[in-house]
């Protein structure tokens, strides 16, 4: 293994790292900004010109505050839930295709994927299902009723969603015949987006995503009307912080998968010409800017539904998970399975 | 029994339809009217930067006026201090002496002039009932503080400006 290699892989880490905390932290702004913009409101403007030093006085007020740790707590488990939220939160970007390889003059061909895992759907599939632990560690540490039921609710709605959510990426890899993130990738070049060969799928698939993300319809985790703050009730300072943050990451990363599987990641129409204009090296990052436009479409779209749809109740909640959302999947397998078999034949 | 009145209606309710049931229609008229308010200009005013327009017979903080030649009206008679229903007004009255003949217009004038404006309800009824025409209340939202102390505002804050000598 060369010196560059682990340069390479270094930077590219860190640079990921660095992006998928900023994003985090000016999602926190934009979710402010969007619910403003949705209600008729402004939203935060003071703290800088339109309001972006928000984040950084936020993150310093969350460091002023005081640490609290309640006395019958879990001590050690306490502290490590918000850092396992994080942690599974931020390693979920490993295997997402950034861009195409740039194409240095000297001839180096530089990848904009940390690593290509030829099971790179199931290792996102797992990072996801990982990150329920934070909350449930976090909620079951605190020794609080409140934070305990959230807890288990948000084991139950991840668990119940993953399976639809498995259906459906069952559907999408009967249709690309691969795992791993790049090839997917690739096979969508210009506009053969897999949500036009999937729309249902991809249906499935964002409701899920918005369920495993505790997101706004299925936020039930931390419905405030019900369970105070849920499992963070009892978390101060930063960790409550970390939790907040890892929230966001989980949306920035969710946004970048249905990006990749389903709305083609870095290819856009037109990119064979612009490659031509443009040459190896900036054409990529034209690719990494159109990913990029497309997650934060995704972000938005996240923050609209949030400010639009009430939450559902939890029977609700288990009846569209298990009675409406796994048969559609089932169905839609079976569908494309059979269309498949059909295509192939003739 | 016979209904009482005409306006009697019989509300049915349908079973939904398969759209209906769907839940996705529904979802999309919803998203499409929260993003129209996304383009509506927003109702919130900037307030300390912006203010809102008041009407004409907004009544705000006090002003304890002066007469065309810069001269303090208020006699200290005491007349709104008595029609006040809050009880807000205080003050202490002195006389004139010659030499502040061009500060206060009348030969007695209040030396003391307060009012609390935690008390004060701004009935306005201080301006009607004034002979001398003395006080409005025509000025800004009174602004917020820390100590109740500091809502008792005294001449340094309730009189005019002087006049400016050209
Ligand atoms: S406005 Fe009414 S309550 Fe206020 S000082 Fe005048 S009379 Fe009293
Ligand atoms: S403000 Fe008017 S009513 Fe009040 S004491 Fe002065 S002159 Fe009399």
């Amino acid at each position: 293994m060369d010196i560059s290699f682990v340069i390479e892989k270094f930077v590219l880490v860190a640079i990921i790292f660095g992006i998928s905390l900023v994003i985090a932290m000016y999602s926190t702004y934009a979710e402010r900004k969007v619910a403003a913009f949705l209600q008729d409101r402004l939203g935060p403007d003071r703290a800088g010109p339109f309001g972006i030093l928000q984040p950084l006085a936020d993150g310093l007020k969350m460091f002023m505050k005081e640490e609290i740790i309640p006395t019958h707590a879990n001590k050690w488990l306490f502290m490590v839930g918000p850092g396992l939220a994080m942690l599974t939160a931020c390693i979920g970007t490993a295997v997402i295709p950034w861009g195409s390889p740039i194409t240095t003059a000297a001839g180096r061909i530089i990848p904009l994927q940390v690593t290509d895992i030829n099971v790179g759907v199931l290792y996102i599939f797992g990072v996801v299902s990982l990150s329920v632990y934070g909350v449930m560690i976090g909620g079951w540490a605190s020794n609080n009723k409140y934070s305990l039921l959230s807890a288990i609710r948000a084991a139950s709605q991840n668990i119940s969603y993953e399976v639809a959510m498995g259906l459906s990426i069952i559907a999408l890899l009967l249709v690309t015949n691969t795992m791993s993130l790049k090839e997917i990738v690739e096979m969508q070049h210009g506009w053969h987006w897999n949500v036009l060969y999937q729309p249902l799928g991809f249906l499935l698939f964002i409701i899920c995503a918005f369920a495993e993300t505790n997101r706004a319809p299925f936020d039930l985790p931390e419905c405030e009307t019900e369970l105070i703050g849920g499992y963070h009730t009892e978390y101060s300072s930063m960790k409550l912080g970390f939790y907040l943050f890892a929230e966001y990451i989980n949306m920035f990363v969710s946004s970048a998968v249905m990006a990749t599987l389903y709305f083609g990641g870095y290819n856009y129409p037109g990119m064979d010409w612009v490659l031509t204009q443009v040459g190896p090296v900036i054409a990529p990052l034209i690719g990494t800017a159109v990913l990029f436009a497309k997650i934060f479409a995704f972000i938005f779209f996240f923050m609209w539904v949030r400010w639009t749809i009430p939450r559902f109740r939890y029977d609700q909640l288990m009846h569209l998970g298990w009675k409406v959302l796994i048969p559609i999947a089932i169905a839609n397998v079976i569908v494309t399975g059979i269309v498949i078999a059909i295509v192939e034949k003739f | 029994m016979e209904p009482l009145t005409s306006k009697k209606k019989i509300l049915i309710q349908k079973p939904l339809n398969f759209a209906e049931r769907m839940y996705l229609p529904a979802l999309g008229k919803g998203l499409a009217i929260t993003i129209s308010h996304f383009f509506k200009k927003e109702a919130t005013i900037r307030y300390p930067e912006v203010q809102r327009e008041m009407s004409i017979n907004w009544r705000g903080m006090h002003s304890l006026k002066r007469d065309e030649n810069g001269k303090e009206r208020c006699t200290a008679c005491g007349l709104c201090a008595l029609s006040c229903p809050a009880e807000a007004i205080t003050m202490i009255a002195a006389e004139r002496k010659p030499e502040e003949k061009d500060l206060y217009r009348e030969e007695k004038y209040a030396a003391v002039y307060e009012i609390n404006m935690l008390r004060c309800i701004f009935c306005g009824l201080c301006e009607e009932a004034c002979p001398k025409e003395a006080i409005y209340l025509d000025g800004p939202i009174v602004p917020s503080d820390y100590l109740r102390k500091d809502f008792i505002y005294g001449k340094d804050k309730l009189v005019e400006e002087p006049l400016v000598k050209k």
